[in-house]
């Protein structure tokens, strides 16, 4: 367990207070692990879909050229950012569309142990649907999983994002098709 | 550190959570289901705001008297989790508060149109559980319920 040792309140633990305090919520509303997942999935998808535009809007990255851009940014820029932690970007598939990142520590689980009831909880899947979520609004679809968990007794924590496609924006339907506008950057 | 805009964008999303999951089982959202949100909210709210006073005053002095703590919330406290301090204080001596904050930071991401302010309870009840979690490890048993007549300010009251 860390002990953080200065007397200020964190920033930090009141969100991960309130995440707990959410996936304990969740734990009681459904009846097996497999559902809170999706559920923690699902919200964070929503939560990425949105956080997308103020990363945007903070960070001033442009456009990037490829998946390895896209990874060095998640890890350096936006990891930094929200949650004050760099991971390691590796394990790279040779086709170049699969990817981990390492965490040495992860802020959400801080204080936090699984009891023996949860044992295929995962407990931090907010963070798979949030990166699904953000990447969606950038026209990338991605499919994002925990390979590794300490929480679950593994060393790191090991987040895999694999590349699965390049999403065609949404036009709008009309006769004219020099109405297409660009909702991008 | 985790950014204040990460608690910001969780808290809506619970909100939208708690919400939409009370209408699918019951089709229509009546007064009692809305309490029934109201109350989960709240409660998560409690034992966040006990968790965090418990990290917090560890090493701290204890306090003086009730109005010293009051006090405490609106400056340290509030600063710490709403990221500014109450601008106005006022109490009735007789275990009352009322504590106003005019930029309350979860009520300025919505829109002040006066058909939001239906929906402002919402997005106070997770924050009133907050303050009454961090009375209750100072000591202090109290309500804590939330008004907001003007976007974004609104009030607390602690009795």
């Amino acid at each position: 367990m860390l002990m953080f040792c200065c007397c200020l309140l964190q920033n930090s633990e009141l969100f991960t207070l309130t995440y707990g305090a959410l996936v304990t919520q969740l734990c009681k509303d459904y009846e097996n692990d497999e559902e809170v997942n999706k559920q923690l999935d699902k919200m964070g998808y929503n939560i990425g879909v949105r956080l997308i535009e103020d990363f945007l809007a903070r960070s001033s990255v442009g456009r990037c050229q490829d998946f390895r851009e896209t990874a060095d940014v998640i890890a350096k820029v936006a990891f930094k950012m929200y949650l004050g932690i760099t991971p390691s970007v590796t394990n790279w598939s040779p086709a170049g569309d699969e990817f981990s990142l390492i965490l040495e520590n992860n802020p959400l689980v801080d204080f936090v142990e699984l009891p023996d009831n949860h044992s295929t909880l995962i407990y931090s899947n907010l963070l798979c649907g949030v990166l699904r979520g953000a990447l969606e609004m950038v026209q990338m679809a991605v499919d994002v999983r925990f390979a590794q968990d300490t929480l679950r007794g593994d060393n790191v924590t090991e987040i895999r994002m694999k590349f699965i496609k390049r999403i065609e924006e949404n036009l709008p339907a009309g006769d004219d098709q020099e109405e297409r506008k660009m909702v991008f950057y | 550190m985790a950014d204040g805009v990460l608690f910001e964008f969780l808290h809506m999303e619970m909100v939208s959570h708690v919400f939409k999951d009370q209408q699918s089982t019951n089709g229509e959202m009546n007064n009692k289901d809305r309490a029934v949100c109201t109350s989960v909210l709240e409660g998560m709210g409690f034992r966040v705001g006990q968790g965090l006073i418990e990290r917090f005053t560890r090493d701290s002095p204890s306090f003086k008297d009730e109005l010293d703590i009051m006090k405490f919330i609106c400056k340290d406290f509030w600063t710490q989790v709403f990221r500014r301090q109450v601008d106005n204080l006022r109490t009735n001596h007789q275990g009352t508060y009322v504590l106003q904050d005019n930029k309350f930071v979860l009520l300025t991401q919505l829109s002040s149109g006066k058909q939001y302010l239906d929906d402002a309870p919402k997005y106070l009840a997770y924050s009133c559980g907050v303050i009454r979690g961090a009375l209750s490890s100072l000591g202090l048993d109290s309500v804590v319920t939330a008004e907001v007549s003007l976007m974004p300010s609104c009030n607390f009251q602690v009795t």
